[in-house]
């Protein structure tokens, strides 16, 4: 790890020894880190392994309190962002920073706008633009507004933005998450062509199938600490997980065969509109069995939402029965349906999940607070709810171990956690997982997946909703894909294919693959 | 852990005292400017506030309705509703008051007074449960409902004292109320009287206190107010919560209405609001929407317009008195502005040390 200064120039990027620390906490402990020119560099590690504060010193969001930086064997003083910039460092957020009622070619320009004179060139803008566009295969329309623009288009954007300004180095801060898998590949495909050219990235990812993939080095980080330094071809996702979370993680978890029971769920001829009052879910029929887990696949905006938020009382059915237990529950609000024992883990956990405002001992009392013994003739009993949630947040892990800290305040995985401790501790009869993993590290998603299996084991009837098809296939015991709101078909996992689902995400109906493969 | 929470609300309190020392600061600029001695200005201030027992009892009374108005605002803030009509609430508390305390003459005060301030709470909250109703059902916009509704307000109660309740000449009022509703004097300064008023209004701040604080209602309606999609995904109804949060808030603004007839006007004079439910915005802010905070807010408003008048007689415009609470309110809004000036100080003598 300690290359002399002789070795320095033949990296594109060298941080050396950089040290930041927050109150409370150093993010940044010593790190080195060496990217070489013309590479592609993945920093992995967990949600708050400081990855992101490394990558907001080089770019010049945030300063160093020790250590050096030198880019392309020249030591530099990067102050802000333009001093980044300067030196030819472009970045790309996790959350994308564009003006949202400007267009593309606008906001691809802004703060380097092409002048004659003393007036905007738009067409030398556009030109130049386009001509970046089509040498990366960066395809965008340039003349949209970003509001009325797809998220994939967005971060294309984005990267036209940096290139534009003249950007060598690339940092692309996580930039899969909010990405569909086809989205996804096309990003790669992009980032080839950028190392192709030359261009060095530098990505940032929890997502070790992504980092073999794509990557050709990785740095390792673990609580502010670089834990190792790879090769992607001489390694696997196995050993990167150890190194990130500092023992051996199960990347898969372990099953027990399924004893599924009575049925709990049933679901007739359901019809649902979405926001625009169009048809999401267009006559789905599905149960459930206690002890069993039903997985719901499909790309995301195929109605599953609508299903899942009909199912909870949060959207009207238009048409169509839900029974639980054999009770028709169709259109009861959540309150009714949570009496009955119907919880759920809603998709956006910071906008249906919990209230971010509310300590951690209020959120997770949610939808039971006006019971006892958490409330006693209209008054919360207090010293009780708190003794409560300290066990709860002992019982499921939640860091810190403070049930005061406002839920704002907890990182992803652990808002994650509340939610799911809030649910699981309400002896639930159906539980209803949309998207439970989504954005979280792997130590996490370990976590999660172990307890959707533990709940199966006893009995609860499951579903899960995800866009993972590898979550999907570990976890379910039977599936289901949803595709322009109907189901496309029913499959077991050990009797089907990534290939044969993905062909019903994309629209196939299973008797159509089926009859045409035989 | 105990300390953690001091801390916070230490700062929730530094931030309006702080707010409150720059503004008188800045001000005493601007009585320089004009050629004053704002030290002097400053005691003829305090001295019309605090300076006899008369001065205090004045700056009580204008403080109880400011109390109220500050809670309904506050209260509805925390609830996640804007609730201007705090004006036209306290009007129509007012109005019902008279028109109950007029009848109330062959009751015993212990039944007139509870049922005549009854009816001003019970009108405040119908008058602002009908802007819950439209902003739950159709989700009409609470702010342009309640402006709407308080001319709606305004132009009743004038018609009120000018044609069915008119009586005498001159100024348009309504009858006085029963002698049995009226509140009792507790003390009286020359002409200045002081009621129980006041009791009940740091009551109904505590009453909110603990309604907000310790009770599931208040859990219900504080989780609709910070995040609406999670209320409802928790099974707490969006549209009850509404309603109930704006009934609440108008109760509060019409009891400052029954107790500005009970107390003090013993009739309804039409236009007797005189802001003082607009005055509840600017309260509600300057005190954090904390109830308590709000009690201190409302003093500080009421000490400044009874000092003001005394400010007056020594030669120097009342209006600096705007001035200042202009610039209290604008430094506890921005109140980034503040919490930067003392983190820097901080820093700085961290710097120091070092």
């Amino acid at each position: 790890m300690a290359a002399g200064i002789e070795n320095v120039k033949d990296y594109a990027v060298v941080m050396r020894g950089i040290t930041k620390r927050f109150p409370n906490v150093v993010a940044n402990d010593h790190v080195d880190l060496f990217v070489k020119k013309g590479e592609i560099h993945a920093i992995v590690g967990e949600n708050g392994a400081g990855k992101t504060t490394l990558m907001n010193q080089l770019y010049g969001l945030i300063n160093p309190d020790e250590g050096e930086i030198y880019i392309n064997g020249k030591k530099v003083n990067i102050k802000n962002p333009s001093d980044a910039i300067k030196n030819g460092i472009g970045m790309v957020h996790q959350h994308f920073m564009l003006v949202s009622n400007l267009t593309a070619v606008e906001n691809i320009i802004l703060g380097s706008e092409p002048r004659k004179g003393a007036v905007l060139d738009i067409k030398k803008a556009k030109k130049e633009v386009k001509e970046l566009s089509e040498r990366y295969g960066l395809y965008i329309d340039i003349e949209a507004k970003i509001e009325d623009t797809p998220v994939g288009m967005q971060q294309r954007i984005e990267i036209l933005k940096t290139l534009y300004r003249g950007a060598e180095i690339l940092i692309l801060d996580e930039p899969t998450a909010v990405l569909t898998p086809q989205e996804t590949e096309e990003l790669f495909e992009i980032m080839r062509k950028l190392k192709e050219s030359g261009k060095t990235i530098i990505f940032i990812s929890h997502k070790l199938n992504e980092v073999m993939e794509i990557t050709d080095t990785i740095t390792v980080m673990r609580l502010g600490k670089v834990t190792g330094n790879l090769k992607t071809s001489q390694t696997n996702p196995k050993e990167i997980a150890k190194f990130m979370v500092g023992r051996d993680v199960l990347l898969r978890v372990e099953k027990k065969p399924k004893k599924p029971k009575h049925e709990v769920l049933r679901v007739e001829n359901l019809w649902v509109k979405d926001n625009r009052g169009l048809d999401a879910v267009k006559g789905i029929s599905f149960n459930v069995r206690a002890g069993e887990i039903l997985g719901i696949a499909g790309v995301a905006g195929n109605g599953q939402t609508e299903l899942i938020e009909a199912l909870t009382g949060l959207r009207k059915a238009e048409n169509g029965k839900v029974f639980l237990l054999n009770d028709e529950v169709t259109n009861k609000d959540a309150r009714i349906l949570r009496e009955k024992g119907l919880v759920h883990i809603p998709e956006d956990r910071q906008k249906h999940g919990l209230v971010l405002q509310f300590p951690g001992y209020y959120n997770v009392i949610l939808g039971r607070h006006y019971k006892t013994p958490f409330c006693i003739d209209g008054f919360l009993d207090m010293r009780y709810i708190i003794d409560y949630s300290k066990k709860l947040f002992e019982d499921f892990d939640v860091r810190p171990k403070d049930p005061k800290i406002l839920a704002a305040n907890l990182s992803g995985g652990n808002q994650q956690k509340v939610i799911l401790a809030r649910e699981m501790s309400s002896s639930p009869i159906v539980s209803i997982f949309a998207q439970p993993t989504r954005g979280l590290d792997i130590g996490a998603i370990e976590y999660i997946h172990k307890n959707i299996l533990k709940l199966r084991d006893e009995d609860v009837a499951i579903i899960l909703v995800s866009m993972e098809l590898e979550e999907i296939f570990s976890l379910s015991d039977r599936i289901i894909v949803m595709y322009e709101g109907e189901i496309m078909g029913e499959v077991m996992p050990e009797e089907t294919s990534y290939e044969e689902v993905g062909l019903m995400m994309a629209g196939s109906k299973l008797e159509m693959i089926r009859s045409g493969i035989k | 852990m105990k300390k953690r929470i001091m801390k916070i609300n230490l700062s929730a309190f530094i931030v309006p005292v702080m707010s409150v020392i720059i503004a008188l600061l800045i001000a005493s600029v601007v009585i320089l400017l004009i050629g004053k001695n704002p030290l002097i200005a400053y005691y003829e201030m305090l001295k019309g506030a605090f300076g006899s027992s008369q001065d205090f009892i004045n700056t009580i009374v204008k403080t109880t309705p400011l109390i109220l108005t500050g809670l309904a605002v506050g209260f509805g803030f925390r609830a996640g509703v804007f609730n201007i009509g705090a004006e036209g609430q306290m009007s129509m508390g007012a109005l019902f008051a008279t028109i109950a305390g007029m009848n109330l003459g062959g009751f015993p005060p212990y039944i007139a007074i509870p049922i005549t301030i009854l009816s001003g709470m019970l009108m405040g909250a119908l008058w602002a449960s009908i802007a819950g109703f439209l902003k739950a059902r159709t989700g009409a916009h609470e702010v342009i409902t309640t402006i709407m509704l308080n001319w709606i307000s305004y132009y009743l109660g004038n018609y009120m004292v000018a044609g069915p309740l008119s009586v005498g000449s001159g100024t348009p009022k309504s009858p006085e109320i029963a002698a049995s509703a009226k509140l009792p004097v507790i003390i009286k300064s020359q002409s200045i009287e002081l009621t129980p008023g006041i009791f009940i209004a740091i009551l109904m701040a505590i009453v909110i206190y603990v309604l907000l604080e310790k009770t599931s209602t208040g859990y219900e309606i504080k989780a609709v107010g910070f995040n609406p999609y999670a209320a409802e995904y928790g099974g707490i109804s969006i549209a009850k919560n509404v309603v109930l949060a704006m009934a609440i808030s108008g109760a509060l603004a019409g009891l400052a209405g029954a107790l500005e007839v009970m107390g003090l006007h013993y009739r309804y004079l039409g236009t007797l609001t005189s802001g003082k439910g607009f005055d509840g915005i600017s309260i509600s802010l300057i005190g954090q929407n904390h109830p308590i905070g709000i009690i201190f807010a409302a003093l500080l408003i009421g000490s400044l317009r009874t000092g003001s008048n005394a400010m007056q007689f020594a030669g120097i415009p009342k209006h600096i008195v705007m001035i200042i609470q202009g610039i209290v309110i604008f430094l506890v809004a921005a109140d980034r502005i503040v919490k930067t000036i003392l983190t820097y100080r901080k820093k700085h003598k961290a710097g120091v040390e070092k």
